[in-house]
C-alpha cells in the first residue's frame, strides 16, 4: 500500500455518448487536501462518485484507503464520508434523528450513535436546532448537518462535493473553517469547488480539471507560477509622472511596464525586497506614489491561460441545469 | 455482524424512518386514517341504498373489498417517499454508507406492513361501528382474511415502490399511482357485484385479481361459497411479488447507480 489516501488511474466514465472522464489520474497523500477545481460539467462529480463507489468506472482504476473502489466496495464504505451540494438529509427527521439514523446504519451500538449524534450537533452549533425537523433548517444548517452525517463514523477520507455552492458569504466562511478543522486532524479530503478562492484556501494541491481531463496539477503556487511571477502595482497620485514611473521601474522589471489608469504594473521575478526597492527608485525621480502592492496572479489568471476561459463563466447556473448535467 | 443480521438491523432502522415521517405529515395521517374512514361512510351511506346486494347487507358485502382496497394503497406511501429519496440525493447518501444494499426497498415495504396494520385497525373500527359482522367465521379464518389482507398490502407495496422509482417527483408518483390502480379497484367485485356490470366489464371484473381477492375475503369472513377463490387470492399475491420485486430491485440499480 502506497501512502496516497487516493489514487486514480486512467479513469474513464461515459454517459451515454458524453464522456465525462477521459482517462483522468490524481493522488492524494494521507493526511492531504485535495482540490478538483473545474467549472460545471468538468467530471469533478463523476470523479467523486465513483470514489464514494456510487459509479463503476468504465475504464481505469481507483483505490482510497488502499481498498479498490469496485473491488473492495463494501469494505471501503466504512472507511469514507460524502457530503455534498445536494445535503442529502431527512428533511422530515430533526438533526438529531438524522444523525443517530446514519451511526445506526453504520451498525454503531444506539447509545453510541446517539452520543456521537450530540456531539457532532455540538461541534456544528446545531444542538439548539437538534429537535427540529431538518426542513426547518436554513441552508448553512442543512449543509452543516450534511457533514456531520459524513462525520458521524469519523472516517479517514471525506469527500465534499462543492460543499460551499450556494451558501451565503457567512456560511462560506464557516464551512472552510469546519474542513480545515478536519484536515488538520488528519483526515484526507477530496473536496471539489469551481471557487478558484476555496480551492486556494483548503487545497494542499490543487487539480484542475476540464471537459473530463486533467489539464494542471500542483500546489496553488506551482499552478500560479505558470501563468508568471508576481506583478507589481503601483498607484501613481499624477498622472503626469506615469512615464518617469515606467522608466524607473523598467530597470527591475521583467518587461516593460505598462501603465493604465493611474496604474503601472511591472512583472517582477524575486519577492523580498521589491517593494523596498521600487519605492527608493520611484522617489528618486520624484514620483509620488499613492499605493504601492505586489500582487500574485489569482487561479482565475491560472484557469484562463490554462483553459482560455474563466473558471466560473460557464453555461448557466447550476440550479438551472438537470441533475445529469449536474453531473456530467 | 452477519450479512442476515445486517439486513435485519438497517431494514428497522430504515422503517422507523419512515414511520417518523407520518405523524408529522398531516396529510399522510390523514390518508391512513381519515380517509377509509371517508370512504367506508361515503359507500354505506350514501350508494349502500342503491346498491342491490342479494343476500347480503351492503355493509356486510362492502367491508372485505374496501378494506381490500385501503391495503393495496398502504403502499402508496413507498412511491413517495423513494421519488422523494431519489430526488433529493438521500440514496446517494445510503449507498455510500456500510449497510445493506436492499434495505432501502425491505425498509419500505417492512414499514408498509406496519402501516397496514394501522389501517386495519382503524378500518375494522368503523366498519363494526356501521354494523359490519363476520357471519359464521372461526377465528382461524378471520385470522387467514388478515394474513391475506396484510400480504395484498405487501406485494402492491413493490408495485409502488416500483412506481415512485419511475416518478421524478413525489407529485408525479401520486397521481400515477391512483390513476393506475384506482379504476382496477373499481372494475371488480369490490363495490359491486360483478354480475351487475354490462358485457366487457363483468368477464373483465371476473378476472380481476381485486375480484378474487375480495371474494376470498368474504368466503373466510361471510361463508360464501369459497371456490378456488381462497388460494387463488394468495397464488395472485405471489404473482404480484414475483413480477413488481425484481422489477423494483432492478430500477432501484438503475436510478441510484447514475
Amino acid at each position: 500500500m502506497s501512502d496516497d489516501a487516493i489514487l486514480v488511474e486512467g479513469l474513464e466514465k461515459s454517459y451515454g455518448s458524453v464522456r465525462a472522464l477521459c482517462g483522468v489520474d490524481f493522488s492524494a497523500p494521507t493526511g492531504s487536501v485535495l482540490g478538483l477545481l473545474g467549472p460545471n460539467g468538468a467530471g469533478k462529480t463523476t470523479a467523486v462518485r465513483i470514489l464514494a463507489t456510487l459509479l463503476e468506472p468504465d475504464g481505469g482504476t481507483a483505490r482510497v484507503a488502499g481498498l479498490d473502489v469496485v473491488r473492495d466496495a463494501a469494505k471501503l464504505r466504512s472507511q469514507i464520508g460524502l457530503a455534498g451540494q445536494y445535503a442529502a438529509v431527512d428533511e422530515n427527521l430533526t438533526g438529531f434523528e438524522n444523525l443517530e439514523m446514519v451511526g445506526r446504519l453504520y451498525h454503531m451500538p444506539k447509545a453510541e450513535a446517539r452520543a456521537r449524534a450530540n456531539e457532532l450537533l455540538d461541534h456544528f452549533e446545531l444542538a439548539e436546532a437538534s429537535k427540529r425537523p431538518a426542513k426547518t433548517y436554513s441552508g448553512g444548517m442543512r449543509r452543516r448537518l450534511d457533514l456531520a452525517a459524513a462525520l458521524v463514523y469519523r472516517p479517514p477520507v471525506l469527500f465534499l462535493d462543492e460543499p460551499t455552492t450556494g451558501l451565503d458569504p457567512r456560511s462560506r466562511l464557516g464551512m472552510w473553517e469546519t474542513i480545515e478543522g478536519r484536515a488538520s486532524a488528519g483526515t484526507t479530503v477530496l473536496l471539489t469547488t469551481q471557487y478558484l478562492d476555496e480551492a486556494d484556501r483548503l487545497a494542499d494541491r490543487i487539480v484542475v480539471v476540464d471537459q473530463g481531463t486533467v489539464i494542471a496539477a500542483g500546489t496553488s503556487d506551482e499552478l500560479k507560477d505558470r501563468v508568471g511571477g508576481e506583478r507589481l502595482e503601483v498607484h501613481l497620485e499624477d498622472d503626469g509622472d506615469a512615464e518617469r514611473a515606467v522608466a524607473a521601474l523598467a530597470e527591475i522589471s521583467e518587461e516593460r511596464p505598462s501603465v493604465e489608469d493611474h496604474t503601472v504594473r511591472a512583472a517582477v521575478r524575486r519577492r523580498s525586497g521589491i517593494i523596498a526597492e521600487a519605492v527608493r527608485r520611484l522617489d528618486d525621480v520624484d514620483v509620488c506614489v499613492e499605493d504601492i502592492a505586489l500582487r500574485r496572479p489569482t487561479l482565475d489568471d491560472v484557469f484562463i491561460a490554462l483553459t482560455g476561459h474563466a473558471a466560473e463563466d460557464t453555461t448557466g447556473d447550476d440550479e438551472a441545469q438537470p441533475r445529469e448535467e449536474v453531473y456530467a | 455482524m452477519s450479512a442476515l443480521a445486517m439486513t435485519v438491523s438497517d431494514t428497522l432502522v430504515l422503517a422507523r424512518r419512515n414511520l417518523m415521517r407520518i405523524p408529522r405529515q398531516p396529510d399522510l395521517l390523514v390518508a391512513y386514517t381519515v380517509q377509509p374512514v371517508m370512504f367506508v361512510l361515503l359507500f354505506v351511506y350514501v350508494f349502500g341504498g342503491a346498491i342491490q346486494t342479494p343476500g347480503f347487507d351492503y355493509v356486510d358485502f362492502l367491508m372485505p373489498g374496501i378494506i381490500a382496497q385501503s391495503i393495496a394503497f398502504g403502499g402508496f406511501v413507498t412511491a413517495l417517499g423513494l421519488s422523494e429519496d431519489v430526488q433529493k440525493g438521500l440514496i446517494d447518501r445510503f449507498r455510500s454508507l456500510p449497510m445493506s444494499r436492499g434495505a432501502v426497498l425491505s425498509g419500505r415495504t417492512f414499514s408498509d406492513i406496519l402501516l397496514n396494520c394501522l389501517s386495519l385497525v382503524v378500518l375494522f373500527t368503523v366498519g363494526f361501528i356501521a354494523g359490519f359482522n363476520f357471519q359464521d367465521a372461526t377465528v382461524g379464518e378471520i385470522a387467514l382474511g388478515i394474513v391475506l389482507l396484510l400480504l395484498l398490502g405487501y406485494a402492491f407495496s413493490w408495485v409502488f415502490a416500483l412506481i415512485g422509482l419511475y416518478s421524478s417527483t413525489p407529485e408525479t408518483a401520486n397521481s400515477l399511482g391512483f390513476t393506475l390502480i384506482f379504476p382496477l379497484t373499481f372494475a371488480s367485485s369490490m363495490f359491486v357485484p360483478a354480475e351487475s356490470m354490462p358485457d366487457g366489464l363483468q368477464q373483465f371484473a371476473e378476472a380481476n385479481p381485486f375480484t378474487t381477492i375480495t371474494d376470498a375475503l368474504r368466503s373466510l369472513w361471510l361463508d360464501t361459497p369459497a371456490h378456488t377463490d381462497v388460494w387463488m387470492a394468495f397464488v395472485w399475491c405471489g404473482v404480484i411479488i414475483a413480477i413488481f420485486a425484481p422489477l423494483a430491485i432492478r430500477r432501484y440499480r438503475q436510478v441510484s447507480a447514475r
